[in-house]
């Protein structure tokens, strides 16, 4: 799988190095507010949990940009952190990376696991701007649309296995397209996944249920309500492999306000659903994200 | 192909420009079509609201450090006059554009995307300094925002 993920870094560098922009000095910065998305969970340009087809960092296609991010999402019985960062090079190609770890505070022993017990996962992705501009192509119907590509990694292959796990690594096809409809001051976005991941991946890959791949829904809408803060929503289906434990759709609805041109902060309240039997897992979203 | 030589021959500078040469003229160089109905430029207080934007936009460039050196040399009275009919024509304030095609009007200056980010930020800086509702700066900034494939160079 992992062959998959260097066959898309070859194909995006070739394709960035014959792009003229390349060729000339680099150039700081220049992207519109907020026309760099936030950072998800898995570090990638986007909403909180939905993935965007915008390239993560501030630089233009002269330059090369960047976002750092942390994030903590608080449920009732689960605590779910991420840090990672992206690299946007040229407002075309991405390349982003993300730790997750998810603390099964007292649901541990619950489960058996022992208090504490953290599931954990590294993420590595790569997205191409295939065609469109998100926000200068206002005259066209055409949203900016991406691929990618996501290498996930789980640290807890035994207990993956124990609980119908079929693997500790995964890797995601992504399809996405954005658009900025200024006109309406609204940001839309949708992707399609091919993934078989178990709560993103921090369960493994498919499942006694099913281990093939399927393909899910991220979406999200947005108002700019001024050029700092966009307010919005998401959903994210997900699979449903495992047999011990029920899987459903995420949804979010959130505030993200750059309140400075380097920093963004998002909070959100977050339903994730029902997580290894804990039901109505719903609680506070909380990111903030540096970007060049 | 007469009245155009006429109206080519005819064209004179305006006092405080300097001269340009001579281009076919045409509503249509303003880049962007028309709002319909009067709402827009009531949002931009009326013709006034809309030369003050202009004139506070280009008082902005200038002295933006991320591009004022584009605009060192240039006419900037011309400039100002152009920017006041284009806004206004596209605004469906009741003016003609007598300027160049966005193309033309860009050619050889070597503007890249992060120039036209530059820009935008000034204009709504000015948009807000005049008091024109977000909403109605999004719409705006909608019908330019095209302009920008044109503006620069590739
Ligand atoms: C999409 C945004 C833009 C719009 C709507 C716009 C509009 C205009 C207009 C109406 C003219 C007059 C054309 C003529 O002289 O016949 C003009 C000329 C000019 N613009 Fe822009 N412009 C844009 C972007 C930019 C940017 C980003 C820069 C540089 C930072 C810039 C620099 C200039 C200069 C220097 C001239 C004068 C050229 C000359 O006199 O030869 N423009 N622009």
């Amino acid at each position: 799988m992992f062959r998959h993920f260097q066959a898309l870094v070859v194909c995006a560098l070739a394709l960035l190095c014959a792009s003229p922009a390349f060729a000339g000095e680099l150039r700081q910065g220049g992207k519109l507010m907020l026309t760099s998305g936030v950072s998800t969970v898995e570090g990638s340009a986007g909403g909180g949990l939905a993935t965007w087809a915008l390239i993560a960092g501030n630089e233009t296609d002269a330059g090369i940009g960047g976002s750092a991010h942390a994030t903590i999402v608080a449920l009732p019985d689960f605590d779910l952190k991420s840090v990672g960062g992206a690299i946007g090079l040229h407002n075309r190609v991405e390349f982003s990376y993300a730790h997750q770890s998810f603390d099964t505070r007292r649901a541990g022993a619950t489960l058996g696991l022992g208090r504490n017990f953290t599931f954990g996962q590294d993420v590595f992705g790569a997205k191409l701007r295939v065609i469109g501009d998100a926000v200068y192509d206002q005259d066209r119907v055409l949203p900016q649309i991406s691929i990618g590509v996501q290498y996930h990694r789980a640290t807890k292959s035994a207990i993956i296995a124990a609980v119908g796990g079929k693997h500790a690594q995964g890797t995601d096809f992504l399809l996405s397209a954005s658009k900025v409809v200024l006109a309406r001051s609204l940001v839309l976005g949708a992707t399609v996944r091919f993934t078989k991941a178990n709560q993103f991946g921090l369960l493994g890959f498919g499942g006694d249920r099913s281990d093939a791949y399927h393909a899910e829904f991220e979406g999200s809408a947005g108002l700019l309500v001024s050029r700092r803060l966009l307010l919005g929503a998401e959903i994210r289906t997900k699979p449903d492999n495992l047999g011990f434990a029920r899987e459903r759709k995420a949804v979010d609805a959130f505030a993200a306000w750059q309140f400075e041109r380097h920093l963004t902060v998002t909070a959100a309240y977050a339903d994730l659903g029902s997580i290894a039997t804990f039901k109505r897992q719903r609680g506070a979203f909380l990111s903030l994200q540096a970007s060049f | 192909m007469v009245l155009l030589a006429l109206a080519l021959a005819l064209q004179t500078t305006p006092p405080g420009e300097d001269p340009v040469d001579p281009y076919p003229h045409s509503n249509a160089n303003a880049g962007a079509t028309p709002f319909k109905g009067s709402a827009m430029l009531a949002a931009f207080h009326g013709r006034a609201g809309v030369d003050r934007i202009a004139d506070d936009l280009v008082t902005r460039i200038v002295i933006d450090p991320r591009i004022a050196d584009i605009l060192k040399g240039q006419d900037e009275v011309r400039l100002r006059r152009l920017l006041k009919e284009q806004f206004c024509y596209i605004l469906n304030g009741g003016c003609g554009y007598s300027g160049r095609t966005m193309r033309e009007g860009h050619k050889n200056l070597g503007l890249q995307t992060a120039d036209v980010g530059a820009l935008v930020e000034d204009l709504q800086a000015a948009m807000r300094k005049e008091g024109v509702p977000f909403a109605a700066q999004n719409r705006f900034l909608a019908k330019l925002a095209p302009i920008k494939r044109d503006a620069v160079e590739r």
